[in-house]
């Protein structure tokens, strides 16, 4: 592992990380650190600041307080730089109807490509590979107005991946899908991930779906972290409790990870 | 394919273009001296100096012009739809159209003997629109938002059209030549098309370079920028150069409606939704459409001509209406 000396561990991290949008902090003061081929779960009830988040780490909203991208002050870095580090797709991705998947999915190497420039020979062939990872060669022509909500997760996938960046945050990937969509899709990043070493961020807020894909977790209440590390510290019926509001029974589940279940109220 | 076939349809048009009116012609005679005219070809196409004199100075640069400004408003529409996002956009979105109206009025009615032309006074008015409605947007709402520059160009143009309104009031005889310039007229002959034709390359290349950026900005602000693509300046680039197109447009032919919104809908509706083919396919749709609309306002009520904007307004609007229905199972 002689590449760790010249490559930092930590792909992503966060010091004193605050947003603030119009009147409101949203997140304050979030220290947030990821290794390298690590996925990061981040948890937590609706509005703690889970996709402002990612948004702050993609440079897409202002922030205070320092964002380091593979070892590079992401402060310092030019937007494209950026893009080829840290891919990004958001909770709900705007496909426009009319394009095509094979176009939506070139969209990916926009930060290879120079501004009035056209897409080169590698760029073609680069996404046509991850289309055909993702098994999405013969929808290349497909309009993105037809897809299903699982193909357009692919889809959205796909377009990340052309970005061939070392990093992937995804917001919700699994929103709107169903039980099965839903395991495919944290299947197909989970094969990813470990095929390619991508370093992944995801928001969740399945806590047992985040319990058993990632290596780690991160609990964000009313905009600060208020727990971190491995599914079993996290995912425990005190913080679930409290920071959901919720009465939450927590039994270990498959591979010994925690499996988080509603309990009902007592009328 | 779809381009050769676009430009199939243009060179047609402008034939047709070529051969409406009057006297009587045969379209293989025009094409014969079409071919004539290009620089180092000699072609004998039988026509007589005064039949080859009404061609070249009267109906030629009448079809050029068309076909520029109709090239101009479709490209500086899909422009527009593209940095807004919106397919209700169109070339007159941020105050051009109020703002060559009012310089326009103003010159045919304080100044009596003009001292500049009413080209370069709506041009002046189109841009000046434009840059009113742009500055007023990014003072007034917060990080130049898209929807705040749209409302801003209501705005402006409500504003300046008011102004305009009350000044031509002062002179209700000219509200006729006043009027017969907001419908527009593309048959100034060469000297328009002269006038026109640097702006139209200058706009129309810096819009077809911007095809793929435009592609980018359809996902929107944040994704574009997780791409690694500065958005505001991408937007203005792409505004700086649809409005260039607009005023040129303006500048040579009035205020020619419609033809901005619907050619860009119509290519999208036939060929796909990347800016990469919308814009030269506007380029090319937009000028056979206006060549085609100038034929049918000077033909229809011979020797009389109908203003081309209601010709591309009447004609426009039921063609518009058919290809919607004709490709209403791809859903938008």
């Amino acid at each position: 592992m002689t590449a760790d000396t010249a490559r930092p561990a930590q792909m992503i991290e966060t010091s004193a990380l605050s947003v603030r949008l119009g009147e409101r902090e949203v997140l304050t003061d979030v220290d947030l650190s990821v290794r390298r081929g690590e996925w990061l779960a981040i948890i937590g009830p609706n509005g703690a600041g889970k996709s402002t988040l990612l948004k702050a780490v993609m440079g897409v909203v202002g922030h205070r307080g320092d964002v380091t991208v593979g070892g590079r002050a992401a402060s310092t870095l030019r937007p494209r730089d950026r893009a080829r580090l840290v891919a990004y797709a958001p909770q709900t991705p705007s496909l426009p109807p009319d394009m095509t998947v094979y176009d939506y999915a070139l969209l990916g190497r926009t930060p290879y490509i120079s501004y009035l420039g056209t897409e080169s020979r590698r760029d073609k062939e680069v996404t046509g590979s991850v289309l055909e990872r993702l098994d999405l060669t013969e929808f290349a022509g497909r309009r993105l107005g037809e897809l299903s909500g699982g193909e357009r997760q692919r889809v959205v996938l796909a377009r990340a991946l052309a970005q061939e960046a070392p990093a992937l945050l995804l917001d919700e990937p699994t929103t709107a899908l169903d039980l099965g969509h839903q395991q495919q899709v944290l299947e197909l990043v989970d094969r990813l991930r470990i095929a390619d070493e991508l370093t992944v961020v995801t928001t969740l807020h399945d806590l047992t779906l985040a319990g058993q894909y990632a290596d780690r977790l991160l609990l964000l209440a009313g905009g600060r972290a208020v727990a971190a590390g491995q599914p079993g510290q996290v995912l425990t019926e005190a913080l679930v409790g409290t920071h959901f509001d919720a009465r939450v029974e927590i039994a270990p589940g498959p591979g010994g990870r925690p499996v988080v279940h509603l309990i009902r109220g007592v009328s | 394919m779809r381009m050769a076939g676009a430009l199939a349809v243009l060179a047609v048009s402008m034939v047709a273009g070529l051969l409406g009116g009057a006297a009587d012609i045969s379209p293989w005679q025009v094409v014969l001296q079409a071919l004539d005219w290009l620089p180092y070809v000699h072609v004998d196409s039988g026509l007589a100096p005064v039949e080859q004199g009404l061609l070249f100075e009267l109906r030629l640069p009448r079809v050029l012009v068309a076909a520029v400004v109709g090239g101009l408003l479709a490209i500086a529409g899909a422009g527009y739809q593209g940095v807004f996002r919106n397919p209700l956009a169109d070339p007159y979105l941020l105050g051009a159209a109020a703002g060559a109206g009012l310089t326009t009025t103003v010159v045919i009615v304080l100044v009596p003997t003009p001292v500049v032309g009413i080209p370069v006074a709506a041009f002046a008015g189109a841009v000046g629109g434009v840059f009113l409605a742009y500055v007023l947007g990014n003072t007034a709402g917060r990080s130049g938002g898209t929807a705040t520059l749209v409302l801003s160009g209501v705005a402006v143009t409500s504003f300046l059209t008011a102004i305009q309104t009350f000044i031509q009031q002062f002179k209700v005889e000219e509200l006729q030549r006043i009027y017969s310039w907001i419908l527009g007229d593309v048959g100034g002959g060469w000297d328009q098309f002269w006038l026109v034709l640097p702006y139209a390359a200058v706009s129309a290349g810096l819009l077809l370079a911007h095809g793929r950026m435009l592609d980018v900005l359809s996902v929107g602000d944040e994704e574009a920028t997780s791409l690694g693509v500065r958005a505001g300046r991408v937007r203005l680039a792409v505004l700086l150069a649809a409005s260039l197109a607009t005023a040129a447009a303006v500048a040579v032919s009035g205020l020619i409606g419609f033809v901005g919104i619907v050619i860009p809908h119509v290519v999208r509706r036939l060929a796909g939704g990347s800016y990469r083919v919308v814009l030269p396919l506007s380029l090319i749709g937009g000028a056979a459409f206006l060549v085609l609309a100038d034929l049918v306002a000077r033909t229809v009520i011979a020797p009389a001509e109908l203003p081309i904007g209601v010709v591309t307004m009447f004609v426009g609007a039921p063609f518009f209406v058919a290809v919607l229905r004709m490709t209403r199972q791809t859903a938008t």
